[in-house]
């Protein structure tokens, strides 16, 4: 088992507390003042140079903002957050716009080689690693850096960061930014439209098969930061796009806040393949710390034939709060979920999707995979429905949840929405734990506790780990083992 | 999600309450129970009547469904008695029948002679009045959040059926309880059951609805039952109200150590009804089996909404509910597993399958897993969709033409809620009410 | 007059074009075989001869006993005589052998506006037939197919018909996932069945069900057509030479 071994080596490397992207970058940054009013927008707004359209959007999600209050349906418990105890906007001081890699203050390079995140193209080129992705770097609340930018535009790809879309594209952003996520959609996702300060904006143009995987990675920094990315990808007639995101954090005490919005949109014929690797910071053994991740994501099927595909290995965060959904507008779209979500210690995990089937003949799939350890609760939360006028609407679902301890919970929720007699939907959910002949057999064959656990596990997600791109599934089986260390006895 | 201002109460929750003011004098019971209807009733004015936000209710917003309160219904008149005689909801099936029309027991329709030895059965109405020992047994259940229905029947049930079976008896026949609506008004009628089973005591007990079609009457019926450790029921419950009634059901039980609780229900009636059951597991390696068959028409709307709350080790729930739904009907399945911490070794599976026949109806299932204990068995399935065309084409190719080949699908379809039921007269009853709705079905064609 | 008179008949099945202009004539006491590679549309033939949804006739014409045939309805076609032996009997839970057999046999009755069978009088035909076919009590007690073996699911299905009593009977390849004790069972229950009354069509891949059911004539089905007919000696050189030189010969 030499994936298992290489697993149990790295668990080994890391400090006490398990999370190897714990460290802290130390450079000067560039902050808002502190708190959240009208003039925090303004300043935000100012700050990116933005037109005045931008801001007025803004502002008017700022002021819906306000009538709203936290949503409360989440199986998760946390403090009452202070929003006006947060920074709303720190940048990299030094860096005030899109910059070539040498502009870049070294340490924040550094930080990217310590994630095993490569920004040097030539590098990159060399094949040290992923030899083919593009990357969004999004340090605290800006873009530091794209890399690729060139060979992408040659395909007629615009991929970059959100702040200068909204300057060079203004037309596209107009178009579709809110227009799958309305600002008024939900408290965080209103909160978002209100101070997003950077994230990665993608547009696909008719017919171009995206030549390159493309990623963003998100780290938060700064002290009592909020972090309020906006991802918008626009995969326009017959294109094809896979995506993939990343996230850490370094371990402080106290919590983050990262609420985060992605709107997906693909038109007629088009494909897109999102994957998540969320390894924001957990907090620590004692559950102090760590951060809230209240994300919005929805993909659009808007034109006929399109499909969105979902895949995400949730690893971090002390609370995570996220649906990943597809609305299935376009006739014969087709909507896909695919998910790992493993809670050890305290964290508290409530996610799953949404598959709003709209058109006719559209079809979703949705597989869920989830982990509890230690005292943690985990919870998959779906919604399938199918309108009256959606005829032939299709949709299979699993749910499985694995308990490793008698101290956590894991929790299934679905709702599921038949509204016209055509319509097949079938769902299925088991709850067990790691069986004990499985672990007397891997134990018996020579492996140790915390291996036969991991080995048992990948195992168990096997069916989802094989939708992420190739060298994204081998970190994240990686990362599973590393989640689960500590989780038996 | 937005800020939840709290409602201005609704006309009928207004006039809920002040019916109550001038009833509760009436009503049957001693110090303790008048306590009991006064705390509920607290409860009422307090949550109101469950609307869509609330989660348990959100298929089935009784705010907008109940606009109206219905009067208190009137004893039933002697001229009722004698039609009622008549009619047999359960043909073939030997039970000792008991009655209740509009809320209130009859006597003259109700067989308590004989009781076997270990069996007490007495009007509810009665047993508050004389402070029976098992009177006191009356209103213990509760559900794990506040039940507008439940807390409706507290505060206003007047009369219903009281039954005990000491421990390690065994009844002869069947109990039936026969719940009757008559009169041509709309009025409301509160009814409530119990049914305490001794340690180690075997009982059958069914309860029927029944009602006129066109009155929009309100049913609220509550059934607590209390298994002692080993001991069995089989629980049936019929509701074939008629076609204009609200019909809101809670049913609760706790089940000691190595008890057995069969449930099965056939729901065929009522505009909109709901049921809530309410199960814990209070004893270790106690069985539980619930099956239901739901079969709606036009524009019925028909809830199903259960609790099971695996409270200590090795118990098993099992649960089978079907629905078919034609025409604009709306079938709304709502169950949750609980196992709390330390419930180790429970094996839950629950299952919920909706038939599709109508091109508008419409099937909303919430099946739900809450798990804190690691060494368990758990799952649940759902499935919404038409029938199989193949099955149809195969049926058909043999020369059985198209409803009737729907018919033996959609029998074959549901009858799986109904086969566990081990007493088989009462079980060809049960097949036989769902033949009816099906050959009223291939006629309307 | 003919029993079945196929013209130029061309059908699709979601969208694709499958039968491209066949003709067949069957007369009444002949056992017909027709023959073919996999793909062929052997199987198309015979569900559109049944009726089943989604087999769409484009043109040309089916006529039985004299009137047209693609006008009724799957359970009308069943009624006048037309069975058809399944290649993968369904599975049909909750509905048992007895009461599907008893149903079937009754609607067929009915709508031929004939007495319908008596319970004593539909058991007693019912173990006549299935005692020739090895079929026990036990079987017709269970749910129509549902945990059945290959072989027991052919003799379900060789039951029916012997029940039913047909007039044109279409076995879709009845000998596939059968072994040589099976297939004999089967090829007994369906020669007892030849008479001047009734016609067979044996859709088969293979020539080994031929040995034991005979035919009177053999066609060959190549793209959705049928590209030769013969006598029983056809089958044989099909053996010999494989489908691959006849095929080079329709194209």
């Amino acid at each position: 088992m030499p994936a298992v071994s290489e697993t149990v080596e790295r668990v080994r490397s890391i400090d006490v507390d398990q999370y190897k992207y714990g460290f802290v970058t130390d450079i000067e940054s560039d902050k808002a003042p502190k708190g959240l009013d009208e003039s925090t927008v303004r300043f935000i707004s100012a700050k990116k140079n933005e037109p005045q359209w931008m801001l007025e959007w803004r502002l008017q999600a700022f002021h819906r903002w306000l009538t709203l209050r936290e949503p409360q349906w989440a199986r998760v418990n946390y403090g009452p957050i202070d929003y006006q105890d947060l920074y709303y906007y720190s940048a990299p001081k030094s860096t005030p716009g899109p910059k070539s890699l040498d502009e870049i203050d070294p340490e924040i390079l550094k930080t990217y080689a310590k994630l095993g995140i490569p920004l040097r193209e030539q590098e990159m080129l060399a094949g040290v690693e992923r030899s083919n992705v593009a990357v969004d770097a999004v340090f605290d609340s800006v873009s530091v850096v794209t890399t690729f930018k060139e060979e992408l535009k040659q395909a007629g790809v615009i991929f970059g960061s959100i702040s200068d879309a909204i300057r060079e594209h203004p037309e596209l952003v107009r178009k579709y930014l809110g227009s799958v996520v309305p600002i008024t959609d939900n408290f965080f996702a209103t909160l978002n439209s209100a101070v997003f300060s950077d994230g990665s904006f993608v547009y696909i143009p008719k017919g171009v098969r995206c030549p390159m995987e493309l990623s963003t990675y998100f780290r938060i920094n700064e002290k009592n930061t909020g972090q309020f990315e906006r991802t918008l990808i626009i995969a326009d007639e017959g294109s094809y796009v896979s995506y993939l995101e990343g996230c850490t954090a370094p371990m402080r005490d106290e919590n983050q806040l990262h609420a985060a919005v992605v709107e997906l949109i693909a038109l007629d014929d088009a494909e897109i393949k999102y994957s998540t690797i969320q390894n924001w910071y957990p907090g620590d053994a004692q559950g102090k710390g760590g951060i809230y991740n209240f994300v919005t994501k929805r993909g659009d099927c808007r034109g006929k034939n399109s499909k969105i595909s979902w895949t995400q290995v949730e690893t971090g965060s002390a609370i995570t709060w996220k649906y990943p959904s597809c609305i299935l507008r376009g006739d014969n779209s087709n909507g896909e979920f695919y998910s790992i979500a493993i809670s050890n210690g305290h964290q508290q995990v409530d996610s799953g999707t949404k598959m709003i089937h709209l058109g006719k003949n559209t079809t979703s799939r949705v597989i869920s995979k989830g982990i509890a350890a230690g005292v943690s609760n985990n919870t998959y939360r779906g919604l399938i429905s199918s309108h009256r006028k959606a005829t032939g609407a299709r949709n299979f679902t699993n749910c499985d949840s694995l308990l490793i301890g008698d101290k956590c919970g894991a929790h299934t929720v679905p709702y599921i929405e038949a509204k016209n007699a055509s319509t097949v939907f079938e769902h299925e959910a088991t709850t067990s734990k790691i069986s004990d002949e499985q672990l007397f057999y891997c134990l018996q064959r020579g492996l140790s506790g915390e291996e036969a656990v991991a080995l048992i596990v990948n195992g168990f997600v096997k069916d989802v780990l094989q939708h992420l791109p190739m060298e994204f599934a081998v970190e994240a089986q990686k990362l599973i083992a590393i989640s689960l260390e500590g989780s038996v006895g | 999600m937005n800020a939840e201002v709290r409602p201005i109460r609704t006309a009928a929750e207004q006039a809920l309450a002040a019916d109550y003011q001038s009833a509760k004098k009436r009503l049957p019971g001693g110090p303790a129970f008048a306590r009991l209807r006064e705390q509920a009733l607290a409860a009422f004015v307090e949550g109101g009547l469950p609307h869509r936000r609330i989660e348990e209710w959100k298929y089935t917003d009784l705010r907008t469904l109940l606009r109206e309160a219905a009067p208190l219904a009137d004893p039933p008149d002697k001229a009722t008695f004698a039609r009622a005689k008549k009619f047999d909801p359960l043909p073939g099936v030997d039970v000792r029948r008991v009655t209740l029309i509009n809320g209130s027991f009859v006597g003259e329709l109700s067989d308590l002679v004989q009781p076997e030895a270990g069996l007490t059965i007495l009007p509810l109405s009665r047993a508050l009045a004389e402070g029976h020992a098992l009177a006191s047994r009356i209103g213990r259940l509760l559900p794990p959040y506040y039940d507008a229905t439940l807390a409706l029947n507290t505060a206003f049930v007047a009369d219903g059926i009281v039954i005990g079976l000491a421990a390690g008896s065994k009844l002869a026949r069947p109990i039936h309880v026969r719940h009757l609506f008559t009169g041509a008004a709309a009025a409301a009628a509160y009814a409530r059951t119990l049914v305490v089973v001794g340690e180690g005591a075997i009982a059958t007990v069914i309860e029927s609805f029944e009602g006129p079609d066109g009155v929009a009457y309100q049913a609220n019926t509550t059934a607590e039952m209390q298994l002692g450790d080993k001991a069995w029921l089989e629980y049936v419950r019929v509701q074939a109200e008629g076609d204009a009634a609200i019909h809101l059901a809670t049913v609760l039980a706790d089940i000691g150590a190595q008890a057995k609780l069969h449930t099965c229900s056939l729901t065929v009636g009522a505009a909109v009804s709901r049921q809530s059951v309410f199960l814990r597991c209070t004893g270790a390696g106690s069985e539980t089996r619930l099956s239901g068959a739901t079969l709606l028409r036009r524009k019925q709307h028909a809830d199903t909404t259960l609790y099971v709350d695996h409270m200590t080790q090795g118990c098993s729930s099992r649960e089978m509910f079907k629905s078919a739904l034609d025409d604009e009907s709306r079938g709304v399945f709502q169950g949750k597993i609980v196992v709390r911490p330390g419930a180790q070794k429970t094996d839950a599976k629950m299952m919920s399958a909706a038939l599709l026949l109508g091109d508008a109806a419409e099937a909303d299932n919430k099946p739900e897993l809450e798990i804190y204990a690691d060494d368990v068995v758990c799952g649940h399935g759902a499935t919404a969709g038409a029938l199989d065309e193949n099955l149809l084409f195969y049926l058909r190719a043999r020369g059985i033409p198209r409803k009737e080949a729907e018919a033996l699908l959609i029998r074959a379809f549901i009858g799986e809620a109904m086969e566990a039921v081990p007493h088989e007269a009462l079980r060809e009853a049960l097949l036989a009410r769902a033949a009816d709705w099906l050959a009223a079905r291939e006629h309307a064609a | 007059m003919n029993l079945l008179e196929i013209k130029n008949l061309h059908a699709d099945v979601g969208g694709k074009e499958i039968l491209q202009g066949l003709d067949l004539t069957v007369k009444a006491g002949e056992v017909h075989a027709i023959m073919g590679p996999n793909g062929s549309g052997k199987s198309t033939l015979s569900y559109v001869l049944a009726g089943k949804p989604g087999y769409e006739v484009t043109q040309g014409s089916v006529r039985y006993e004299g009137k047209d045939l693609l006008e009724l309805a799957p359970d009308e076609r069943a009624a006048k005589g037309i069975f058809l032996a399944f290649q993968y009997p369904l599975e049909i839970p909750g509905v048992a052998t007895m009461t599907f057999l008893r149903t079937a046999l009754n609607a067929q009755k009915k709508r031929r506006g004939e007495a319908e069978l008596s319970t004593p009088e539909f058991l007693r035909l019912v173990r006549e037939k299935a005692g020739g076919l090895g079929i026990d009590q036990d079987m017709l007690k269970r749910a129509v197919n549902v945990g059945f073996s290959g072989g027991e699911k052919k003799r379900n299905e060789i039951l029916q018909m012997a029940l039913l009593e047909p007039k044109l009977c279409v076995l879709d390849e009845t000998d596939s996932g059968l072994d040589i004790d099976a297939l004999k069972i089967v090829a007994e229950g369906v020669n007892k069945l030849r008479s001047k009354e009734r016609a067979i069509i044996v859709i088969t891949h293979y020539q080994r069900l031929l040995n034991h059911i005979v035919p009177d004539i053999v066609h060959v089905m190549a793209k959705g057509k049928i590209v030769r007919s013969g006598g029983p000696e056809l089958a044989q050189e099909l053996e010999a030479c494989g489908y691959a030189a006849l095929e080079t010969e329709a194209a």
